[in-house]
C-alpha cells in the first residue's frame, strides 16, 4: 500500500542545514526499512503554471491553481502496511523536516 | 412466546449481540459497510420471524449466520465477488495478537477501528454508536441534534476513509495500547457527558438514553479489558454519576446542586458497584489515571450521607493528585470549588480568579465565581457573574437553577449555607 505524505508549509524557504541533515537520516531509514518509494522538494507556488487543454486551445495560467496561505512544499511517497504504520512514519517525517505533513492513500 | 415477549427478547439480544455480529462479519468480509448492512438486515428478518416462529435456541448464532448469508447475497448480487475478495484484504490483521493480557475478541478490533485517532472526534462518536452500540442513524442524529442526512453522510464518509486509507482492523500493539484506550474512553466520556448535561434548548436536561448507552459500552470494554485501570475508572465514574441522576433535576425542571440533592433518591446499587470498582483499583496499588481519580472523588461524595459529612480534605487531596496528571484549567476550577469547603470561599475565589484568561468563555467558571461571591456577600458582583453564566450555559435545567439563584440574591441574608458544585 502506498501513501502520499505531503509536506505543508507557509513559506517556500528552504530547509535549514539542521533540517536537511535530519531529513537525510530519516530518508536513509525509510530506504533501509523498505518504506521508501520517492521523495522530493518543490519550488514555491510562484513557480507554478496551470495548464488546461480540455478545450480547443491550450490555456496556460501563471501561478498555482489555488491561492492559499499554506501549500505543498515537498512530499514523500511511502510504502506501508496500513494507516497506523504510515502515521508513525509521517510523524517522524514531520519532526525531521520541521513542518506539517498530510497523509493520503493512493487508490 | 407472545409477540411482545419476542420483541423484548429481540431488544435484549440486539444489545448483547449487535457488536459481536458486526465485528465477526467485518473480520470475515473485511468491510464495515457490508457488515453493518447485513447485520441490520438480519435483525430486520428476526423482527419479522421471531414473533411467529419463536426465538431460536442460539439467537446470536442465528443472527450471525443470517447476516453472513445476507452479506454473501449482497456480494453475489453486486457481481463483484472477486473485487470484494480483494477488498477483503483491506481491513485485515497481519499478525497474530501478541500476548498483551487482552482478550482477543473481534469486538475490541471493532471498537479500536471506530475510535481511530485519524477520525474526527464527532465521527468516532457516531461510528461507535452505530457499529458497536447498534443505534440507528436516525437515533444518533437525534442524540446529537444533527439532521439525519448529515449524520448518515458522516458515517458513510468514515467507512469510506477506513477502507481507502486502510485503517487496520486490529487491537493496537502493547506500546500503543494506553494512548489508544484513552482515545476510546474519550469517546465514551463524551457520549456520557452529552447525556449527563445535555445541550440545546429543545432537549431534556438529562438524556438517560445517552448515559445508559455510554455505561453499556463501558461495561462491554471492561469485560473485554478487565485488567485496564482506566477502563474500570471510567465505568466507576459513570456509575457514581448516574446513581445521582434522578436527584439532579427537581420537579420544576431545575438542576439541583449536590448540597441540595435528596440523597435518599440516589441509586444504591449503582453506588455499590462504583465503590467496588474504586476499591478494586485501590487494591492493585497501581498509580491511578485521571478517570480513576475522578471516580475516587465520586466515591467520596457518594459515601457521605449528608453534605456536611463529606470528607473535603480527601476530595482536595484527590484533586491535587489529578492536577499533577492533568494541567487543564477545568480541573483547577473544580479543585478550587472543593477548596472553598476546606479553606473558605475567599481562598477559593482567589484561585478561581486566576483562571480567568483560560476560562472566561466557560459557563462553569462564572457559576463558580457567582456562588463564591454570593457566599462572600458581594451581591452585585455575584449578580454580574450569574448573568454571564446564564448567557453561556447550554442546559435548560441549569439555566433555570442559575436564574433562580440570581433572582434570590437581594432577599437573602449575607451568611448563607455553603453551596457546592453539582
Amino acid at each position: 500500500m502506498q501513501y502520499l505524505v505531503s509536506v505543508i508549509h507557509d513559506s517556500a524557504s528552504l530547509a535549514t542545514p539542521e533540517e536537511m541533515a535530519a531529513i537525510d537520516v530519516f530518508n536513509d531509514r525509510l530506504q533501509a526499512e523498505g518504506h521508501w518509494v520517492f521523495a522530493g522538494g518543490l519550488g514555491g507556488p510562484d513557480s507554478a503554471t496551470v495548464i488546461d487543454n480540455r478545450g480547443e486551445e491550450t490555456m496556460f495560467t501563471d501561478g498555482p491553481f489555488l491561492e492559499s496561505k499554506e501549500y505543498l512544499v515537498g512530499f514523500w511517497i511511502m510504502e506501508a502496511a496500513d494507516l497506523d504504520a504510515v502515521l508513525k512514519l509521517a510523524a517522524e517525517g514531520s519532526k525531521a523536516c520541521n513542518r506539517k505533513v498530510e497523509v493520503r492513500p493512493f487508490l | 412466546m407472545s409477540a411482545a415477549g419476542a420483541r423484548e427478547a429481540l431488544t435484549q439480544i440486539h444489545h448483547e449481540e449487535w457488536a459481536r455480529v458486526v465485528a465477526s462479519l467485518t473480520r470475515r468480509f473485511g468491510d464495515l459497510d457490508i457488515a453493518e448492512e447485513a447485520a441490520a438486515e438480519a435483525y430486520a428478518t428476526a423482527v419479522e420471524r421471531w414473533p411467529a416462529d419463536g426465538v431460536p435456541a442460539n439467537p446470536g448464532g442465528w443472527l450471525t449466520m443470517t447476516a453472513t448469508r445476507k452479506a454473501i447475497d449482497r456480494i453475489r448480487r453486486e457481481n463483484k465477488r472477486d473485487d470484494k475478495q480483494r477488498e477483503a484484504q483491506i481491513l485485515y490483521d497481519d499478525q497474530p495478537p501478541e500476548p498483551t493480557g487482552v482478550i482477543d475478541d473481534d469486538r475490541l478490533r471493532l471498537i479500536f477501528t471506530c475510535c481511530h485517532p485519524a477520525l474526527a472526534m464527532h465521527t468516532r462518536v457516531a461510528l461507535t454508536l452505530r457499529m458497536v452500540a447498534g443505534l440507528t442513524v436516525p437515533e444518533i442524529a437525534r442524540a446529537f441534534l444533527v439532521p439525519e442526512a448529515t449524520m448518515g453522510q458522516r458515517i458513510t464518509r468514515a467507512k469510506a476513509k477506513i477502507k481507502a486509507a486502510r485503517i487496520p482492523y486490529r487491537v493496537p500493539s502493547p506500546e500503543d495500547l494506553p494512548a489508544r484506550v484513552s482515545g476510546v474512553l474519550a469517546v465514551l466520556f463524551l457520549v456520557f457527558n452529552e447525556g449527563y448535561l445535555a445541550t440545546g434548548s429543545g432537549t431534556d436536561p438529562i438524556r438517560h438514553d445517552l448515559t445508559a448507552e455510554a455505561i453499556r459500552l463501558a461495561r462491554l470494554i471492561r469485560a473485554l479489558m478487565p485488567e485496564d485501570g482506566e477502563v474500570a475508572g471510567l465505568l466507576a465514574l459513570m456509575l457514581l454519576t448516574e446513581a445521582r441522576r434522578t436527584a439532579r433535576v427537581c420537579a420544576s425542571g431545575e438542576l439541583v446542586a449536590l448540597d441540595e440533592q435528596d440523597r435518599g433518591a440516589w441509586d444504591t446499587a449503582l453506588i455499590a458497584e462504583g465503590h467496588r470498582l474504586v476499591r478494586e483499583r485501590l487494591a492493585t496499588g497501581v498509580a491511578p489515571g485521571r478517570y480513576q481519580i475522578l471516580a475516587a472523588i465520586g466515591a467520596v461524595h457518594t459515601s457521605a450521607r449528608d453534605i456536611r459529612d463529606t470528607d473535603w480534605s480527601q476530595v482536595v487531596a484527590l484533586y491535587d493528585q489529578l492536577v499533577r496528571l492533568d494541567r487543564s484549567p477545568v480541573i483547577a476550577l473544580n479543585r478550587a470549588i472543593a477548596v472553598a469547603e476546606l479553606d473558605g470561599p475567599e481562598v477559593a475565589l482567589a484561585a478561581v480568579d486566576r483562571l480567568e484568561c483560560e476560562l472566561a468563555g466557560y459557563h462553569a467558571y462564572h457559576v463558580a465565581r457567582a456562588d463564591l461571591l454570593r457566599r462572600l456577600g458581594r451581591s452585585q458582583e455575584s449578580r454580574t457573574a450569574y448573568d454571564k453564566a446564564i448567557e453561556l450555559a447550554g442546559n435548560t435545567a441549569e439555566t433555570a437553577a442559575l436564574t433562580r439563584r440570581r433572582d434570590q440574591l437581594v432577599s437573602l441574608p449575607l451568611s448563607l449555607p455553603p453551596s457546592l458544585p453539582r
